[in-house]
């Protein structure tokens, strides 16, 4: 059963032409960063061809950076997958809200799982029909596919024949990505607060802790954020009108 | 050697992740906490992996032209730059700093 169409969007078809633009506009510029990628990798000690594999394997931008990060790091090979694999565990609820849109049939699946992300999952819940979605699914993956990998092939080759990535800044490359991946979804008050507290609990852990655990330790920002949240929600329904009202107005300034 | 093992176990792990969010009958997972447990854990992760990497070297904490390069970024992104752009003002500020010799 296809998702009912979100209110920006008229319950009329798009034209062909207007989904592609879309995809391909989000798949060009995307797909392009695999360049930065790319000199990440190769500034974290990754061959040509472990860099490749990841982006052709994972092609999960986050989860990519983040294994990195954490090798470069001296991380050991688990715990340095745990964190990439609790990045990428948000793609399987893209999943569960395309399947419906997108209704491809069991054998098909299994391809299209791989280009469940973010990008394409932006175009595709953002189509009012079946058509349209199925349009802008494949043209976003297809296009973000093919640049994400070809520009992780480019940087790779270009930081190594660059020698020395430090001078040129490109080690700044890769949290300049989490930080453009994460300034978006800094719209809430709880939001806010678990960004804050998963940064102070790494810098607190990060010289007690082995490699790659404080990141692990970090995660836990959210499900406290959460108990927190519910435990307020909780005493805010059992108490004076007048709680109810303060509560309200910093909601409402948190939410921008 | 361990690279490799990470590179598989991550691949493997995150293929399984995207095709069962696909397999999964919708309303399985749709508890809001669930939800928003979801929501808040890639934010949790990511603002972690920033400071890591603005504020690391892996293993003792470290300030140096990163941290110019990675506030040039989030003052990039406050002003609305594209995703490109914020990086590439990054690197750019990184290596100015170190090119002055910070």
């Amino acid at each position: 059963m296809p998702s009912p169409a979100p209110p920006v969007h008229p319950a009329k078809t798009p034209p062909r032409s207007a989904v592609v633009r879309d995809a391909l506009g989000v798949g060009v510029a995307v797909g392009l960063s695999g360049f930065a990628f790319g000199v990440t990798a190769s500034g974290a000690g990754l061959t040509v061809l472990q860099a490749c594999a990841l982006s052709l394997l994972v092609f999960t931008g986050a989860s990519q950076f983040a294994l990195v990060g954490a090798l470069a790091a001296g991380g050991n090979p688990f715990t340095a997958a745990a964190g990439a694999l609790f990045l990428g565990t948000r793609n399987a609820f893209y999943g569960l809200r395309l399947s419906g849109l997108l209704g491809y049939r069991a054998a098909v699946k299994p391809f299209a799982a791989h280009w469940v992300i973010d990008e394409t999952s932006a175009v595709t819940l953002a189509q009012p029909d079946r058509r349209s979605a199925r349009l802008g699914f494949t043209v976003t993956g297809l296009s973000l596919y093919a640049l994400w990998n070809l520009t992780t092939l480019a940087g790779v080759l270009g930081a190594e024949a660059l020698g020395d990535t430090e001078a040129w800044g490109l080690d700044a490359a890769g949290p300049a990505v989490f930080v453009a991946l994460l300034g978006p979804m800094l719209k809430t008050t709880a939001e806010r607060a678990t960004a804050g507290l998963g940064a102070v609990l790494l810098l607190v852990t990060l010289p007690l802790l082995p490699a790659g655990a404080p990141v692990l330790v970090a995660s836990l920002a959210a499900p406290a954020v959460l108990w927190a949240d519910g435990r307020r929600a909780r005493t805010r329904t059992g108490d004076a009108p007048s709680t109810t009202e303060t509560e309200n107005g910093t909601r409402e300034a948190g939410a921008r | 050697m361990n690279v490799w093992i990470a590179i598989g176990v991550t691949a493997v792990g995150c293929y399984l992740v995207k095709y069962l969010g696909l397999l999964v009958p919708a309303g399985a997972l749709e508890r809001p906490l669930v939800q928003r447990l979801a929501a808040l854990l890639p934010v949790a992760l990511l603002a972690a992996l920033t400071a890591q990497e603005t504020f690391s070297d892996g293993h003792h904490l470290l300030l140096d032209a990163r941290v110019a390069g990675v506030g040039a970024a989030v003052v990039a992104l406050l002003l609305r730059a594209p995703f490109l752009l914020v990086v590439a003002v990054a690197v750019a500020v990184t290596a100015g700093v170190r090119a002055l010799g910070g």
